[in-house]
Formats: structure tokens, sequence, C-alpha cells
């Protein structure tokens, strides 16, 4: 796209979510859709341009996260962010996929996006470059924020290089044991039993560590329970004493593939107000994804 | 005479964590920016329950007041505001607890950089950033600026390495913002209160997180015949796919003062070095190192010096960051500044910088985090010399806005404090910028927390780099 389609495609955007009456946005309907019986948008979709030199990509926020991914492959460089749906709901939830440990988490991706606010307006931020600190972080607070502040209309990425030689390992080793001594794994998951390695870098680097580790070359991840927890890192050993039911933890990190629900999460008093606060000041008549409670979201 | 707002803080603290002399007062008025303010009354909080007396104080009074870390920052984000209170964090400079197993550890915002990682290095950890200023910032000042440094590059800014914060809101509430659980409910306050510039309320714990030592490190210094040649290396070492620890460039005004100050075999003779450090895996580094130089031949790369040992490294490394000591060598004083630019704009931008400095008959030198496109021109000059504090500003403002022209932003580490405020304009629309202060009013409605800093008064929109009331340049 040019730069005038663009904000063509943005402006237009805007107008659909206009300035009065409930509304709604939706990508592909893959982390949860929609808030239903309520009027829906759809972001603006399609890659706008490559700067494989700057590691930067400014895409549509309704793109499809494959097609973003297939277009980055063809100059060596991906995302560190999950598979599946678009770009802007990847972002609005804010969850990040396996490989956190060794990317880091979605939200450190964002350079700059530019969303429709709750007066139907246009606003941007962050910037274009891989460092800026001008201004307050309103990207960090978009990531996560389930469309309840804004909708995402188009966003700058930061890309990371492709990975060179990614490997899964398995280990009966203790999963800490393994933290300590290999270096910078992309993921460690462990079941309470068996512990998944996923490294990357040059083939003589990976004999070396897999020694190291005791590892033993396998086709991939285990797959993962549809529950989610959210354990500081330090509790996750307590995984196999005091919580029942079949589990993969990401170890170093804190996420918990589960087959049960996770605990309700106490809120702080203070958190819940800041929180009110600041829905009040972008959205005070509550007309974005209405009904969606951040703090209630587990 | 003691006023009844100093009266009521030493109620509220010890006697002497509160000081209202004139001497002492006037030691807080400035940060490492040339700007000024006058604060009331300075007080050295050493507990989370002294910040919230203060700022409960500083409600009953409806008095402003501004958090301060070590006042290394140089964008005059911790200038005081008139008849406020500075709340010095620097007492409260303990490291609370670390995990070496799930690399991260609280501490105290007064906490210098550099100590936390050299208290640590035993662990095989380190904390990332790792600003130029490291010896003596505070951990409590990078969070409020979101610092950066040379191993931003492959790392991330500050904002990537904070877990928790436990902060005082500005209206006297304690609350801890995020977790040391990665996926907390809600919206991001954490990531939204780093970078917010003491504007949101005083940190009082920091949850960071380490980083794992490299098994390997190499260091290599590469110098060209054209600055242009260097900077295009950058670009071309990314686009290959390789994103090294730093990457670092000193032209050539800079190796000279610099190799006259250590005396490290700089090559003063050539236009510009490339410092560029390459960590991780022995085969990795090894590879990366090996494509670097063919990549650098492509660019007409002079010699190539790669550290021997840690001692050459930690040579060339105090080269890099001396820089600013050497400068004095040249001029008393210098004016320094910061701007981010696509990488492939380099070539173009810093050509600009020249021409402007040189339009305006003063001397730049150019040590910068080119990895990240993160320019730092040293406008070099004396102040005694009459006329030179206007062009020195005058030349900011022009380099300031061929970086933003570029497709840049105002500033990749030092934030926008008072320096910038006037000029966010050039970015950001009154809709963006409303937005901005949205988020601001819902932490601090009665904008009692470093005020008046980073966000343009609206009426002062049209009024660009006007100098705030209550400082000076």
């Amino acid at each position: 796209m040019s730069a005038s389609a663009i904000d063509r495609a943005v402006e237009s955007f805007a107008a659909e979510v206009g300035i009065e009456g409930p509304v709604t946005v939706t990508g592909l309907g893959s982390r949860g859709g929609p808030v239903p019986d309520v009027r829906t948008v759809v972001a603006p979709s399609g890659i706008d341009w490559i700067q494989p030199a700057e590691m930067t990509i400014g895409c549509g926020a309704g793109t499809p996260v494959e097609e973003v991914e297939a277009a980055l492959a063809e100059h060596g460089q991906c995302l560190a962010i999950p598979d599946g749906g678009t770009i802007g709901g990847m972002l609005a939830v804010g969850r990040s996929g396996i490989r956190r440990l060794g990317w880091g988490p979605v939200r450190d991706t964002v350079l700059q996006a530019r969303y429709v606010s709750a007066k139907g307006e246009v606003v941007k931020a962050g910037g274009p470059t891989v460092k800026n600190v001008s201004g307050f972080d309103v990207c960090r607070l978009l990531v996560g924020s389930q469309g309840t502040l804004g909708f995402l209309a188009d966003v700058i990425l930061r890309t990371r290089p492709l990975p060179v030689g990614e490997r899964w390992f398995t280990s009966d080793r203790d999963p800490w044991e393994l933290l300590g001594c290999l270096y910078r794994p992309t993921s460690l998951l462990w079941d309470g039993g068996t512990t998944w390695v996923l490294l990357d870098g040059h083939g003589d680097d990976l004999v070396q560590q897999a020694e190291l580790g005791d590892l033993v070359a396998v086709d991939g991840p285990p797959p993962l329970p549809p529950r989610r927890w959210s354990l500081p890192p330090s509790e996750l050993g307590g995984l196999t004493t005091h919580r029942p039911g079949p589990f993969v933890a990401e170890i170093g990190v804190g996420v918990v593939h589960h087959t049960q629900a996770a605990d309700e999460v106490a809120v702080d008093p203070t958190v819940r107000a800041l929180h009110g606060r600041i829905k009040h000041e972008f959205d005070p008549t509550g007309r974005m994804n209405p009904g969606v409670d951040v703090l209630a979201i587990v | 005479m003691t006023t009844p707002l100093v009266a009521r803080l030493r109620q509220r603290l010890r006697p002497d964590q509160v000081r209202d002399g004139a001497a002492e007062v006037s030691l807080y008025r400035r940060d490492a920016s040339n700007l000024s303010g006058h604060p009331a009354v300075v007080c050295f909080a050493e507990s989370t329950g002294d910040v919230q007396a203060i700022i409960q104080v500083a409600n009953e009074f409806d008095v402003s007041f501004v958090p301060r870390g070590s006042g290394t920052g140089l964008a005059g984000g911790a200038v005081p505001p008139t008849g406020s209170i500075v709340v010095a964090t620097s007492k409260m400079n303990r490291i609370i607890s670390v995990d070496p197993v799930n690399r991260m550890a609280w501490v105290e915002p007064g906490v210098l950089n550099l100590d936390l990682s050299t208290q640590i290095a035993h662990l095989g950890v380190h904390f990332a950033p790792d600003p130029s200023s490291q010896q003596t910032c505070s951990i409590g000042g990078n969070v409020a600026n979101n610092s950066g440094g040379p191993h931003c590059l492959a790392d991330g800014v500050t904002s990537a390495h904070i877990h928790a914060i436990e902060v005082v809101l500005p209206d006297g509430s304690v609350t801890v913002l995020a977790g040391e659980d990665p996926e907390p409910t809600g919206y991001d306050l954490r990531g939204v209160f780093v970078g917010s510039e003491g504007m949101f309320g005083v940190a009082t714990k920091v949850c960071v997180k380490l980083t794992q030592n490299a098994p390997d490190v190499a260091t290599m210094l590469l110098d060209f015949a054209d600055v242009a040649d260097g900077a295009q290396l950058v670009s071309d070492i990314i686009a290959d796919g390789i994103v090294p620890a730093a990457v670092e460039m000193m032209d050539q005004l800079c190796l000279r003062a610099v190799e006259e100050f250590i005396h490290a075999g700089l090559p003063v003779d050539q236009a510009a070095a490339l410092l560029i450090e390459v960590v991780g895996l022995p085969a990795s580094v090894a590879s990366q190192i090996e494509r670097i130089r063919e990549l650098a031949t492509n660019r007409n790369v002079g010699t190539i010096r790669v550290a021997a040992d840690d001692a050459e490294r930690a040579l060339l490394w105090k080269g890099r960051k001396s820089a600013f000591g050497a400068i004095a060598r040249i001029k008393p004083n210098y004016y320094l500044h910061d701007t981010v630019v696509p990488r492939h704009k380099l070539p173009e931008v810093l050509a600009s910088v020249y021409e402007i400095a040189s339009r305006h008959e003063l001397l730049v030198l150019n040590v910068f985090h080119a990895g990240d496109g993160n320019l730092h021109p040293l406008l070099v000059y004396d102040a005694r010399e009459p006329g030179a504090v206007e062009r020195v500003h005058a030349a900011g403002d022009e380099i300031v806005r061929v970086s933003v022209a570029a497709g840049g932003v105002l500033s990749g580490e030092h934030g926008i404090g008072l320096e910038k405020r006037d000029l966010m304009p050039l970015m950001f629309s009154e809709v963006d910028l409303a937005a901005q202060s949205d988020l601001r009013r819902a932490f601090d409605p009665k904008m009692l927390s470093n005020p008046d800093k980073v966000l343009p008064s609206p009426a002062g929109c049209g009024d660009i780099h006007s100098v705030p009331e209550g400082a000076w340049v």
C-alpha cells in the first residue's frame, strides 16, 4: 500500500468507528472474537512496507499474522509473536508465545501504533525507530488492553532475524539446572517430569550445549493444555505438589498451560481505581468493546 | 524562617531528612542539563513510608514534587518546579533480594546502575541497560527515563528489563504495578510508568530482570576513510541478520580527543571508527565476526582490530565511554544532543549535522549508538565567546528538526523533560498529545508530580522551543 492509501484506509476505519454508540472490533475471531450484539468494525489489512535493514515492518492491524510472517520470511526475518489471528488481535490480547524466554514479550515488538479513539479520532502513539523515548509510552498501554481504550488501526513493529538453526530437545535433568547451565535457550518447557528445550544458533554450539545439558533431540514441543496461568517463575516448582492436573510450564517465564482454569487473582483497589480513571479518560462513555473488563480476564 | 511546609515535613520525617538551607537547596536546582529551577525544600527519603509521607504533605499543601535519583538526566527532567519538594531517593540504595535462578532482583530506586551489575557479577548475571553515566545514574532514574546504552541494541532499553515497580502514586497511595509473573491482568501500567519522567509518581522498589553473562565476547574496532561507509556498514550488518550486542561509532574529532586522553592506539587519521561487540557461544561469535569482516571489506574498511584480551576490550570501551571527559581538552563547554533516525538515513543525517555545525561556526563531535540509529552530536563551545550559546541552541534545534524530518524521533534515551518539551509538536499532533495528557491525568489528577515536563502546554504549541518559565539556559 502507498502512504496515502494507508492513511485513507485508517481514516475510513475511523469513520466506521464513528463518534458515538457501542462498537466492537473483530479480526479473525481466533482469540475470543468481538463483543456479541454490538456493531462490529474491522481494522485495515495489508502490509504497508518492510525495511529489512531497519528491522521494521508497517502493516494494518487487521493483517493476518500468517501473512506478515510469510512476507518477513522472504527477508530472513520474523516477529517475536505467537501464531494465528490478526496482528491487531494478537496485540490487543497481549499474550506471548512459547519463545518468550528467549525472544521477549510481544509488548516489546511495538514501536508505533495508530489507533482510533472513542472520539473517532486517529491517534498516534510511539515512533517509527527501534529506539524512542519521546513522550509517554501509550503503545504499551494499548498492548493487552483488549480494545477497551481504542482500536488499533496500523502499527510499526520491530522484527528479528529468523532463527538460524532451531532444534527441540528433551532432558530428564531438573529444568532450573538447565536454565542455569544452558546459554539463553529460546524456550524451556516442563511438565513436572520431562523438560523440553528449544535452542538456536550455530550447529557446533548446539552440539556443545546438548552435551552440557544431556539433551536428546526431539521433533517438537509437547501439546499445550488449553488454559493459561501466570505465576511468578519461582513458584513453578510447586506445581507438582500443590496443583493437580497435567500442565506445561514455561520455566524462567511463569506462564503455565494447564487443563484447569486459573485461580481468580485479587486486584489491589488502588490498581482497580487507576484502571477506572484510565478507562474514563480514554473512553468516558464506555463505548469501545463495552462490557470487557480487563481486570476480570484470566 | 521555617515555612509551614517544611515544619510539616519535619513532623512526618526525621528533621535531618528535610533540608531547606539556601546552600543545600541550591545543589538540587538542576540536573546534568543546563536548565535549573527553584525548589522550596529537599527531602531525603529512606523508605517507601518516607516517600508516601512526603507526597501526602505535598497534597495537603497543594505543592508539586519532583522525584530525583542521581541527577544525571540530560533533558531537565529532574529540574524542580518553583516552590516544589525534591524527593531525593539516593539514600534508598539497598539491593533487597536477588533470585539468580529465575534471574530477577528487587532493588531500591537509589541503587546505582553499575553497582547492581558489579554486586551480582559473581552470579553470572548483569542488569543490561548500560547508559554511559552508569557509574553514577540510579535504577530509579533509569526507570523514569527508560534509559538505554550501547548494549541495548540486542537486549532492549530499560522497559524490557523491568518486571514490576512499587510506586507511590501522586495521591499518596502505594501499590505495585505488574508483578514477578509474566502476564498480570489489566493494563500494562508497569510499561506506562517506565519512561514517564517522574510525572506518574515515585518508584520506591523495582523488580529488574537480570541477564545471563555471555560465555564469549568479541570486541572489534573498524576504521573508515569515509564516514558514510562506516554508517552504511551498520545497515549491511543488520540486513544480513546479525544483531551485535553493540555497534558504536566515533568520528575523527572524537577519536583524536579520546586518543590524547587515554592512548589506546585509536585510528586518529581515519574519518570514523565503529566499535562492534558480538556476544554468545564461541562458534556463533566466530562466524559472526567472519561475516562482519566480509561485509566491512565491501565497504572499504581500513584496519580491523579485534581485542585480544579483556584488557584490550576494556581499553576500547574506555575510549567510547570517556569521550565526554576527553572533549574538555577541546573547549570548556559542550551541549549533547540525542535523536534517533532510521539506520539507513545515518549517512545523510550525519552529513547534515556536519553542515549545520559548520554553518554555525561550531565544532561537532559524533560519538553514538550507530546500531540503533541513535545520534549523539556533541557541540563543543566556549560559553565566554560572545554569541556562542545562541549558536549552539540554533544548531541543536536544526539537528533535531533534520532528524525528525528524516523519519526519526526527538529522543532515543535522554527523554523530553524540559529540553524538548516544546518540540513535541514536531512528532505529535494535538490529538496525539491530548492522549498522552489524558494518561497523565489518570495517574495524577492534581498535576502535582513533576509538572510542566514532557507535554507542551496547549498555549505553547505555536511557540516552539521557548524557554520554560522558572528555568533558564
